[in-house]
């Protein structure tokens, strides 16, 4: 029994760890409508005057959550810790008429890669000492799991021979994005895998290798009669340019899937949240908004994982694709598939 | 509603932001060259070394039972060897004594044939020799009696006819 509420307690516990980060995120709200707060309880009980007052509140109140949205979701330059304060980050004057500025997400890019580092080195220096009879543990064995699946399953499995010079990348970017899409789900931490920049560049490398790879295995001369998809030369004016699009629809639906799943995630559970202050109801914010969103937070772990795999796989599966030296049919049909 | 209208307005998720796109490719870039260096070089190089030590433990561990079974065959095949020798050793051994026995066996038998044969020569002389001194003896015993004769009735003509008619008979009972 009394072990019983030990547990319960824990589990208390757990629940809290997960809601104070979303309480807070929604503070610069809850601050901003304390004042109405008091008299939310009296709108709800039927009051004519209060509702006409809530419900002339209700626009800008929509509006400014909205914003705070959208605020938690792009980029600036202004790292908050609310209610702690905030940090701005320097601004850097453009070079070349670029501006390349210190923004939140570069922060948190660089948080990830130093992060990156840290464990790495630590696991790198491990198996630098460790023999072959020896056997991971820890961490180590940790990463190892990692490393071994990215290996085998996703770099061996779709690649095939010559996969170890796409290695390197193939776990660099998933290590990052899984990295980036966790750290987002941190107090304060922002997603950068959530931002269409950070994803469009590093779907860039992924067709920059695609197509080395393709350029590698078939020639130069291999490479432009895959553009023509082996039709009859009467009709290359329409399918050079359906397969010189077909090049890029690769790399932009990589980008448009993270970006668009990480920050698909945040808003919805920013929003759950927010139904509670719009509403002024803790009835709504006990059954709806704080339940919900902690089933979010949970999924949105689950996708943090998933992305990163499925960007890794599909880069993969695209250098397989590329530098398959089976027929076109194949080709299509991989493409087609996806 | 109006929350979401706001978000999809405000169109800066896809904005582009050549400064964010400098920074994410400059870091990449360097995380990945440094963790080449770092880490996924000594862990690959690791996992690999892994991979074929556990292959060539396997493969040794196949050797060795292959040897094992190899060495078990010609110990059986010596043995059967071995055995099929003592059967021949004790068979020839066997046939050398049977062999033996018999020569033994024959020698033996001829000798004391040879030696009753000779035990019945000597018996023959001996009993030709005990002949021939009966003979002298019953000689001798006649000529005595025919001495007494002699001296006590001396008739000579008579006594004449009487001992060769004697001596004649003697003769032709020897023969």
């Amino acid at each position: 029994m009394k072990r019983l509420i030990v547990i319960r307690t824990r589990a208390l516990f757990k629940v809290f760890a997960i809601l104070v980060p979303l309480l807070f995120s929604g503070y610069a709200v809850g601050g901003a409508t304390s004042q109405h707060s008091a008299n939310a309880p009296q709108s709800v009980v039927g009051d004519p005057a209060g509702e006409v007052v809530h419900g002339a509140e209700a626009v800008p109140e929509e509006e400014k959550a909205g914003d705070v949205i959208m605020h938690h979701i792009l980029d600036n330059n202004v790292i908050s810790f609310d209610p702690f304060g905030e940090i701005h980050l320097p601004k850097i004057p453009p070079i070349g008429g670029v501006d390349i500025s210190i923004t939140k997400h570069v922060v948190m890019l660089w948080v990830v890669s130093a992060m990156l580092l840290v464990i790495f080195s630590v696991v790198g220096s491990k198996y630098k000492k460790m023999t072959a009879r020896q056997a991971p543990s820890g961490l180590v064995n940790a990463m190892e799991a990692l490393v071994e699946f990215i290996r085998v399953d996703v770099a061996k499995a779709n690649i095939g021979t010559g996969y170890e010079k796409y290695l390197t990348y193939l776990l660099t970017v998933f290590f990052f994005i899984l990295l980036c899409n966790l750290l987002g789900l941190v107090p304060y931490g922002s997603t950068a895998t959530g931002n269409v920049n950070v994803t469009l560049t590093l779907a860039t490398f992924t067709f920059f290798l695609t197509q080395s790879a393709a350029l590698k295995a078939h020639g130069i001369k291999g490479y432009l009669a895959h553009l023509t998809g082996g039709t009859h030369p009467a009709l290359w004016i329409i399918m050079i340019p359906i397969e010189f699009i077909g090049l890029f629809t690769k790399p932009v639906a990589l980008t448009i899937r993270l970006f668009a799943n990480m920050t698909a995630g945040h808003i919805v559970i920013l929003s759950l949240i927010f139904i509670s202050f719009i509403l002024k109801s803790y009835i709504v914010a006990v059954v709806m908004s704080v339940p919900f969103s902690i089933f979010i937070y949970l999924l949105e772990l689950f996708v943090a994982f998933l992305q990163a795999f499925i960007f890794t796989m599909l880069s993969a599966l695209f250098i397989g694709l590329a530098s398959a030296h089976e027929g076109h049919d194949e080709h299509e049909a991989g493409v087609s598939s996806h | 509603m109006l929350t979401s209208g706001a978000i999809l307005l405000a169109g800066s998720l896809l904005s582009p932001n050549p400064g964010l796109i400098f920074w994410t490719a400059i870091t990449f870039v360097i995380v990945l060259l440094i963790l080449k260096k770092i880490a996924w070089g000594p862990i690959i190089t690791a996992l690999e070394e892994r991979e074929k030590g556990i292959q060539s433990s396997i493969d040794r561990a196949h050797k060795a039972k292959d040897e094992a079974e190899s060495i078990l065959r010609k110990n059986k095949e010596v043995l059967a060897k071995a055995d099929a020798e003592a059967d021949k050793i004790i068979r020839e051994g066997k046939e050398y004594a049977d062999k033996l026995r018999a020569d033994i066996t024959g020698k033996a038998q001829e000798e004391s044939k040879k030696m009753i044969a000779s035990a019945l020569n000597a018996i023959e002389q001996e009993k030709q020799r005990a002949l021939d001194v009966l003979r002298n003896e019953v000689a001798d015993l006649a000529v005595m009696g025919a001495e007494k004769i002699i001296k006590t009735a001396l008739d000579a003509d008579m006594q004449k006819k009487i001992v060769n008619s004697m001596i004649q008979d003697l003769s032709t009972k020897r023969n």
